[in-house]
């Protein structure tokens, strides 16, 4: 079919815009596909910036990560999206907390579907933390120079199972008030400030009207909030200890079809091990 | 020369101002945990009254175990009296229930079993078996002016001594 010269692809007229004032006083870095200006892209960009701005291609294929700590972002974006509308609806209080739940269940326009999603999403969560751990934990990812974003991990997994722990009173049924009573407990189990845990935990001496508030704000505000703060750093340390992990001691070919992207060792960390010798004496 | 004069040991005006304000935001910091914590705890509670009243003693049939279960307690009446244990298990706080089958008060929640009548040494509210580390608490008991029994759930009496019976 022949095209007047007036009409343009849908490409060109991306191309337009990224050349408008507004799109380049977003996006500095502007069009072209230069190694510095895909670089660029990444390194001016508040969310980006905190990756690398190279990745050895192998690193992204499924086989070295399995996408496990993606797919546990992907789930927690998922919580934050459905927690935030099910709190419209979601009174903490004992006489509401219950029936307000039911009414998401039965009554809500689409409220059983956020609710089993944040439901799902939740124990996905938990899954995919423990599955990334192992997964790190058996390439020996843990390593120098990346012990202590393996300390953030478990941050993130202690603050992975409180945010379950605290969802878990919510809706305010059987189930929930008597494995908060017996987690509760579990907590006076230590010494000597165990008492003291458990009171200010619940906010008194029994799951009450105090205990489903303290529980909701920390499931909604602190806990989320700390996660968040953590995961910034976890992400971070991903590019300052050197970028994603690579085993050196994967197979002879698949090292010889990634040794067409050339990337200089990074300052600090890297793999010591797959260094030349001479590289090694002049540090 | 006026530094000649000066010791060495002597603090500057503003090594003193550098102190004075660190000490000061230490003290400010200390203070802010205290008040915190202290904000955290809460002084006044709305939660039930420790003492309950569970009624004339005439409800309770002569070797009869009764669970309160909004209470969290037994009313017990034996040979030897009215007494009263908790119902709550003291492994991680759940409601125990009472077996009359079996004779004996079970917990759904980890299997911890307490005995409730007087057999050799096991006393009534003493594990038999489970994972419970103590054995179920028994609790005040006395009748008040209008005959009613009266339960302090929040205070403890030993086991089998004649005041932790009431006799009717």
């Amino acid at each position: 079919m022949a095209k007047t010269g007036i009409t343009k692809t849908i490409g060109q007229h991306f191309d337009d815009l990224r050349q408008t004032r507004v799109w380049r006083s977003i996006f500095r870095s502007g069009a072209g596909s230069s190694t510095l200006k895909r670089a660029l892209a990444i390194q001016q960009n508040v969310f980006l910036h905190l990756f690398s701005t190279k990745v050895r291609t192998r690193m992204l294929s499924f086989s070295a990560t399995w996408y496990l700590g993606t797919l546990t972002l992907g789930t927690f974006l998922i919580l934050v999206a459905t927690g935030i509308p099910l709190m419209f609806y979601y009174h903490p209080s004992v006489p509401q907390a219950y029936a307000d739940t039911k009414d998401l269940q039965f009554v809500v326009s689409s409220g059983l579907f956020l609710r089993n999603l944040h439901r799902w999403s939740a124990h996905a969560m938990v899954f995919l933390v423990f599955a990334h751990m192992f997964k790190v934990f058996y390439r020996g990812a843990y390593r120098t120079p990346r012990e202590f974003n393996w300390v953030i991990g478990v941050v993130l997994l202690l603050i992975t199972l409180l945010l379950s722990y605290t969802g878990y009173l919510l809706p305010w049924d059987q189930l929930a008030y008597w494995a908060i009573t017996v987690g509760s407990n579990i907590a006076s189990a230590v010494p000597l400030i165990g008492d003291k845990i458990h009171f200010l935990l619940l906010g008194g001496n029994a799951v009450n009207a105090n205990a489903l508030l303290r529980f909701y704000v920390l499931h909604c505000m602190i806990l989320p909030l700390t996660a968040m703060i953590f995961v910034a750093m976890h992400f971070w340390r991903i590019r300052k200890d050197g970028g994603l992990y690579a085993h050196s001691s994967e197979p002879a070919v698949v090292r010889a079809q990634a040794a067409d992207v050339q990337i200089p060792a990074p300052r600090t960390g890297g793999e010591t091990r797959s260094m030349p010798a001479d590289a090694k004496e002049a540090q | 020369m006026a530094d000649d004069t000066r010791k060495t040991d002597d603090v500057t005006r503003r090594e003193f101002f550098t102190k004075l304000g660190l000490g000061s935001l230490s003290i400010a910091a200390v203070g802010t945990a205290a008040f915190s914590y202290q904000y955290l705890e809460p002084n006044v509670l709305y939660e039930p009254s420790p003492v309950v009243n569970e009624g004339k003693p005439d409800r309770y049939p002569l070797d009869s175990v009764t669970l309160d279960v909004n209470s969290g307690i037994y009313i017990i009446h034996s040979q030897e009296g009215y007494f009263s244990l908790s119902a709550v298990c003291t492994h991680l706080g759940c409601l125990t229930a009472w077996k009359p089958e079996l004779g004996i008060i079970a917990c759904p929640c980890h299997g911890s079993k307490f005995a409730v009548s007087e057999q050799g040494k096991v006393k009534p509210g003493d594990k038999i078996e489970g994972p419970a580390p103590r054995p179920l608490p028994w609790k005040r008991i006395w009748l008040n002016d209008d005959g009613d029994l009266l339960v302090d759930r929040s205070t403890d009496v030993p086991p089998l001594a004649p005041d932790s019976f009431v006799r009717v």
